[in-house]
């Protein structure tokens, strides 16, 4: 057991015991902040796996963007001053049981595939090999993504100002 | 314990799957449900990167990991002014009690 598998079961378990409080917890601000132990193990996962630039965009969009918007929302739309930020819950017995029987079906075709790994090269740093992949391969790709940003960005403002 | 190889990382994504999942069927808050997509959208990309890690893949599952942050980011915001607008307009943000788009 190195230090490599240490780091692993140590992102892991913060991923998912931060995870389980997400979708357990009854008070919805603390759901919020448990999501951002969440994202921050996902990333350190994202680093584990070698992708160094893809955890740095996780922390940046994720918890500098999409946690704070999610926590706008929670604020906007509950009023604090009386406590009725508790979010209701329906279907608990069925979604146990189906989500369940789900896992169970996935984990054991991820248990039981005969995945071909190739051999394993040293990660190196990825943000050149990205930044040439992304300007040749996949430039319509990342255009489109800009495009769709900006209608994003537009959308959201007008439907948000009606 | 067994040393870290494809696997773990593919239970790992299996487990936030379901998590994600449970969350969007149980909870009522429409932010919440948001919360769980997120949760789904992060397992995938765990995915997508450990396939390109173990796989002969090159670096193309990172660069798709990429594209689903841009587009997670575009779906939160969207999904967010929807979820405001809702709230003004019916003064819930509950799933189920959300039955017409307008009062």
């Amino acid at each position: 057991m190195n230090i490599y598998d240490l780091i692993f079961y140590l992102f892991a378990a913060l991923t998912l015991i931060s995870a389980f409080f997400v979708v357990t917890n009854k008070n919805i601000v603390h759901s919020a902040f448990y999501l951002l132990f969440t994202f921050f193990g996902v990333a350190g996962i994202y680093v584990l796996l070698g992708a160094d630039f893809v955890a740095i965009v996780q922390l940046i969009v994720y918890v500098g963007g999409i946690l704070i918007l999610l926590l706008f929302g929670v604020m906007l739309t509950n009023k604090i001053t009386n406590v009725e930020i508790k979010t209701g819950t329906i279907n608990i017995f069925s979604a146990t049981v189906g989500v369940g029987l789900f896992a169970g079906v996935l984990l054991a075709a991820v248990l039981y595939a005969p995945w071909k790994v190739s051999v394993l090269q040293e990660p190196v740093s990825t943000t050149g090999i990205l930044g040439n992949l992304l300007m040749n391969e996949y430039v319509l790709v990342f255009e489109l993504l800009g495009i769709i940003l900006l209608i994003a960005l537009i959308g959201a403002a007008s439907i948000a100002r009606r | 314990m067994v040393t870290v190889g494809l696997t773990h990382f593919l239970i790992i994504s299996t487990l936030l799957f379901s998590m994600g999942i449970y969350a969007i069927i149980t909870r009522k808050n429409a932010v919440m449900v948001l919360m769980g997509v997120e949760l789904i959208l992060n397992s995938a990309n765990i995915n997508f990167i450990a396939f390109s890690r173990f796989g002969n893949f090159g670096y193309n599952g990172q660069l798709i990991a990429l594209f689903v942050i841009v587009l997670a980011a575009a779906e939160a915001a969207i999904a967010l002014a929807i979820v405001l607008n809702i709230y003004k307009n019916l003064s819930t943000v509950n799933v189920d009690e959300v039955d017409n788009l307008k009062e």
